[in-house]
């Protein structure tokens, strides 16, 4: 994957200090959701470039974001999961992060 | 140049066969994004640029001081990147990375300004009117951005 992004070194999520983490550790899911305007095959490369999956993971993610509306794309924790959301808005991809 | 494709993979990265007058609608696209971007921050049409992560507003106050600097900035540098290549006919790995993402936050601005929808009607288009040059604008960045695509190893 020598073709990450530059966008993706200079991004250094720290963890802001969430007393409730301590409490509730339930994972965090990142969630793309469908938009009019990325097209599939970019939304398929910018999830096998980011993720390091295979372009078969990729395409099925990106095809139940096509159909379905949305699709989870990565889990972990808090810290891990706003470190994937602001790669992914790096690329101009729809994510969000919730609790499982 | 007719309309044959405009960006093809060669060993070292991609390359660019634009005929002029695209490479400078290229650099005006990116220019002027760049300038919107700087001094326009809150302008409705750049919403998609900088979406939400969080439901919640205190989250999303902490992931937006965390990120929205380095995300704007990250933005800026693929657009000034697209200005200074668009006359090459090689592009390294890095600068066709910057290619993909720049090309793709100026089809996310104009699609948000255009309204555009996913069974948008592309026949109803009344060519007068005055986004009908807006909408080629957008048609023919995404054709280009989908060569990028598949230009670019998966």
């Amino acid at each position: 994957m020598s073709t990450l992004a530059p966008a993706e070194a200079d991004l250094e999520v720290e963890e802001p200090i969430g007393e409730d983490d301590a409490i509730d550790d339930r994972p965090w899911v990142v969630i793309v959701w469908n938009d009019p305007v990325n097209l599939m095959s970019y939304v398929t490369l910018v999830l096998q470039k980011l993720f390091g999956y295979t372009r078969a993971h990729a395409t099925r993610l990106m095809l139940q974001v096509h159909n379905e509306g949305k699709s989870v794309v990565s889990t972990g924790t808090r810290e891990k999961a706003e470190l994937d959301v602001a790669r992914l808005h790096a690329y101009g991809l729809w994510a969000t992060m919730q609790r499982d | 140049m007719g309309a044959g494709p405009r960006i093809s993979r060669v060993p070292d990265g991609v390359r660019l066969d634009l005929p002029d007058d695209e490479r400078e609608v290229l650099r005006q696209v990116a220019g002027e994004l760049r300038d919107l971007i700087e001094e326009a921050p809150d302008e409705p049409g750049l919403r998609r640029l900088f979406p939400r992560a969080h439901d919640d507003d205190t989250l999303e106050e902490q992931y937006r001081d965390l990120t929205h600097e380095q995300l704007a900035s990250g933005r800026d540098r693929a657009l000034r990147t697209i200005q200074e290549t668009a006359a090459n006919t090689l592009l390294s790995p890095e600068e066709a990375d910057a290619w993909l993402r720049g090309l793709n936050d100026a089809r996310l601005v104009l699609g948000t300004r255009l309204d555009v929808t996913e069974d948008f009607d592309w026949e109803a288009v009344d060519v007068t009117h005055l986004q009908a040059q807006e909408l080629a604008l957008y048609a023919y960045l995404s054709w280009l951005q989908e060569q990028l695509v598949e230009a670019l190893p998966g």
